[in-house]
C-alpha cells in the first residue's frame, strides 16, 4: 500500500482526550467524531486536514483512554497514516483492529516537519521525505498483525477463525 | 523455567506450560467488560459477525457508568442501545442505573473478577483488577467485540517490571500516593507495553482498596497491567463475594524482570500531580497554597468506602471553604449505602459538599461538575490531561482523598496535617 501526503506534526504524549475529547463521545458516528478530531490540541486541524495527510507524533502517542473513537476520528478525518516514536499500547491495538495504518519510527518522528510531503510504503515500512532529503525505515508489523491488516481488520479475521472452528 | 505471576496466568489461559515475554498467544477469557461509551462501538462491530449469541452471557459485563444517569438525548440513545443488546442477548451482568456503579469499583465488589482470572475490558482502567491477583487489561471496542463472540483474545506476553516498597507509610499516605510517586519516577511511558508488579512489605500492609487504587493507575505509566500477588487480605475480600472458583498465583522467586525498582515508602509524602500529566507528581509540601475552584472525591481510583471514610474523618464538623465546590461520588450503590449507614454522607452534606449518585461524571469531563475556562480542580481521579474535566484551559491536579478533603476546607492545596495536626 502506497501513501502520499502532507505532515501534520504534534508533540509527545498526545493523549486520547486531545484526539477526541470525551464531551463528544455521546456519538459513534465517524463523521461527527472527525469534526472534533484534535480539537483541544489544535482547533484548526479538523477543518484544515486534507484527505491523505500524515499525522506525526512523538513518544507515547495515543496514551490514555481505550476509546476506539480516537483512531476512528483520525481515520475519518482523512489521515492516511500515523507515524510516531512510540504508541501507547491500546491505541496501537485499536489502530490495527480498525485498519488505520501506523508506523513506529523515532527517527522519522523527530526529523519530519510540519508541511513536509512524504511517501510511505507500508508493506516495507519505508518513509521518504519528498520535500527535503530524508529516508527512514520503520519496523514492519509482526506477521500475526499483518494477517489482521490483510483481512481488513479484526472482525473479518475472527469470522475466518470461527469458520475454521465450525 | 520460572515465571512471573502475569506469565503464569497467561500461560494457564493459553493452555501452555509456559510463556515468554514477546510471545504472541491466544487466550481464553474469564470476563469481558464494556461501558456506555465503548459498548455501542463494540456492539456495532459484533453485529457484523451475524451471531445470535455471545460466547457466554454470564461472562459479559455491561456497565453504563460514564454519562449516566443520562446527561442528554444522545447519551440516552447510546445507553438504550446497550440496554437493548443486554436484553436481546440475555446478558446477566448488565447493571442499570439504581443498581450500578463505576465499573472498576463494581465488578470486584460483585465478585465478578477474581484471583487468577484473565479479563479484558473496553476501558483502559480495566487494569484495576490486578489488585486481586488477576491479569486484566484494557482493549478497544473491536477487540471487545471479538472477545464477546469467541471468549478469546490475542496477547503479546509483556515483559515484567518489579516494584518493591519498603517501610511503613506516614499518616495520610495511601495507595494513591505510592502510585503517583511511582509514575513520577518512571514517567507516563515508563512501563509501556509492560507488566507492573507491586511487591514489598508496604504492599503487604496495604488494604485491598489501596491496592485497587495502585493497579488502577498502572495504565498511566503505559503498562499493560498492574498486578499484586493475592494473600490473606485478598482471600478475605473475595471469599464472601465470589460465585465461582478462583486460583491464587505468585511469581517464582527467581522469575526474571526487565527492571526492578525499590523505594523507601516511609519517606513518601502525600502526592499531588500537577497539570497536565500524571507523571508531574510532587510532595504536597511543594503544592501548598495553590488556589482551587473545585474538589472531586470519587472515581474508579478513589471512590471506595475507605476513601470516603478518610475524607469524612477530615471534614467532620468542619465547613467547605466559601470559594469552592466539593463534589463527592461514591463508586457504587453498595458503597453509597454503606457511607449512608456510617453517617459519612451526613458529614459531607453538613460540611457543604454535594453528594452524587455513582457515575464517572466529572472524571472525564462528562457531566456533574465541568470546569470553566481558567478554573482549577483538585481531584482524586486518575488523569489530568488538557481538557479532561472541562474547558481546554482548565486545570486538574490529582491527589488522594486526604489531601482533597483537607484542601476542600481551606480553598487551596493543603496537607491534611495542617488541618488536623500530625497527631492523627
Ligand atoms: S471513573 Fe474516570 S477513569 Fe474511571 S472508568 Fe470512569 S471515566 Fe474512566
Amino acid at each position: 500500500m502506497q501513501i502520499k501526503g502532507a505532515i501534520y506534526k504534534f508533540g509527545d504524549d498526545v493523549d486520547t482526550d486531545q484526539i477526541i475529547p470525551a464531551r463528544y463521545l455521546n456519538t459513534i458516528d465517524p463523521a461527527e467524531l472527525a469534526a472534533h478530531c484534535m480539537e483541544d490540541a489544535d482547533p484548526e486541524f479538523a477543518g484544515a486536514v486534507q484527505p491523505g495527510s500524515v499525522m506525526v507524533g512523538g513518544k507515547n502517542f495515543g496514551c490514555g483512554s481505550s476509546r476506539e473513537h480516537a483512531p476512528i476520528a483520525i481515520k475519518a478525518a482523512g489521515v492516511s497514516c500515523v507515524i510516531a516514536a512510540t504508541f501507547a499500547r491500546i491505541f496501537y491495538r485499536n489502530a490495527v483492529n480498525i485498519g488505520l495504518p501506523i508506523l513506529e519510527c523515532p527517527e522519522a518522528a523527530s526529523a519530519l516537519q510540519e508541511g513536509d510531503t512524504v511517501e510511505i510504503d507500508l508493506a516495507k515500512g519505508q518513509i521518504k521525505n519528498l520535500t527535503r532529503p530524508g529516508e527512514y525505515k520503520a519496523a514492519p508489523f509482526p506477521s500475526f498483525m499483518q494477517k489482521i491488516i490483510e483481512q481488513d481488520g479484526l472482525i473479518n479475521f475472527v469470522q475466518e477463525r470461527m469458520k475454521e472452528r465450525a | 523455567m520460572s515465571m512471573t505471576i502475569s506469565e503464569k496466568i497467561l500461560a494457564k489461559h493459553a493452555g501452555k506450560e509456559q510463556v515468554e515475554p514477546g510471545e504472541l498467544i491466544y487466550c481464553n477469557l474469564d470476563l469481558v467488560l464494556a461501558n456506555d461509551i465503548t459498548a455501542p462501538v463494540a456492539i456495532k462491530e459484533f453485529s457484523r459477525l451475524g451471531l445470535d449469541h455471545v460466547f457466554d452471557p454470564e461472562r459479559v459485563a455491561l456497565v453504563p457508568d460514564h454519562f449516566t444517569p443520562n446527561k442528554d438525548i444522545k447519551s440516552a440513545e447510546q445507553s438504550n442501545y446497550v440496554r437493548q443488546f443486554a436484553r436481546d442477548y440475555k446478558i446477566t451482568n448488565y447493571f442499570e442505573v439504581g443498581k450500578m456503579g463505576i465499573e472498576h469499583c463494581l465488578l470486584p465488589e460483585q465478585g465478578l473478577v477474581l484471583p487468577g482470572d484473565l479479563i479484558i475490558g473496553a476501558d483502559s482502567h480495566t487494569c484495576t483488577y490486578g489488585a486481586l491477583g488477576a491479569f486484566s487489561t484494557g482493549v478497544g471496542s473491536t477487540d471487545l467485540a471479538a472477545g464477546m463472540a469467541m471468549g478469546e483474545c490475542w496477547f503479546k506476553v509483556p515483559e515484567s517490571m518489579k516494584f518493591i516498597y519498603h517501610g511503613t507509610l506516614s499518616p495520610w499516605v495511601g495507595g494513591k500516593d505510592l502510585i503517583l510517586f511511582t509514575i513520577g519516577d518512571i514517567g507516563v511511558d515508563g512501563a509501556l507495553y509492560r507488566s507492573m508488579e507491586f511487591t514489598g512489605e508496604t504492599i503487604d500492609h496495604l488494604s485491598v482498596e489501596g491496592r485497587l487504587t495502585m493497579c488502577n493507575m498502572a495504565v498511566e505509566a503505559g503498562a499493560k497491567n498492574g498486578i499484586i500477588a493475592p494473600d490473606a487480605k485478598t482471600k478475605d475480600y473475595v471469599e464472601k463475594r465470589a460465585k465461582r472458583p478462583y486460583q491464587f498465583y505468585a511469581s517464582d522467586p527467581d522469575a526474571s524482570y526487565v527492571e526492578v525498582r525499590e523505594y523507601d515508602a516511609s519517606q513518601i509524602e502525600p502526592q499531588v500531580a500537577f497539570p497536565h500529566l500524571p507523571e508531574n507528581s510532587r510532595p504536597v509540601s511543594e503544592a501548598q497554597g495553590i488556589k482551587i475552584d473545585q474538589v472531586v472525591i470519587g472515581s474508579c481510583t478513589n471512590g471506595r468506602i475507605e476513601d470516603l471514610r478518610i475524607a469524612a474523618e477530615i471534614m467532620k464538623g468542619r465547613k467547605v471553604h466559601n470559594h469552592l465546590r466539593v463534589i463527592i461520588i461514591p463508586g457504587t450503590q453498595e458503597i453509597y449505602l454503606q457511607a449512608l449507614r456510617e453517617g459519612l454522607l451526613e458529614t459531607f452534606v453538613e460540611a457543604g459538599a454535594a453528594v452524587s449518585t455513582p457515575t464517572c461524571g466529572p472524571c472525564l469531563g462528562g457531566h456533574m461538575g465541568i470546569l470553566a475556562k481558567g478554573e482549577k480542580a483538585l481531584s482524586t481521579t486518575n488523569r489530568n490531561f488538557v481538557g479532561r474535566m472541562g474547558h481546554p484551559e482548565s486545570e486538574v491536579y490529582l491527589t488522594g482523598p486526604a489531601v482533597a478533603a483537607a484542601s476542600a476546607l481551606t480553598g487551596s492545596i493543603t496537607s491534611p496535617e495542617e488541618v488536623l495536626g500530625s497527631a492523627n
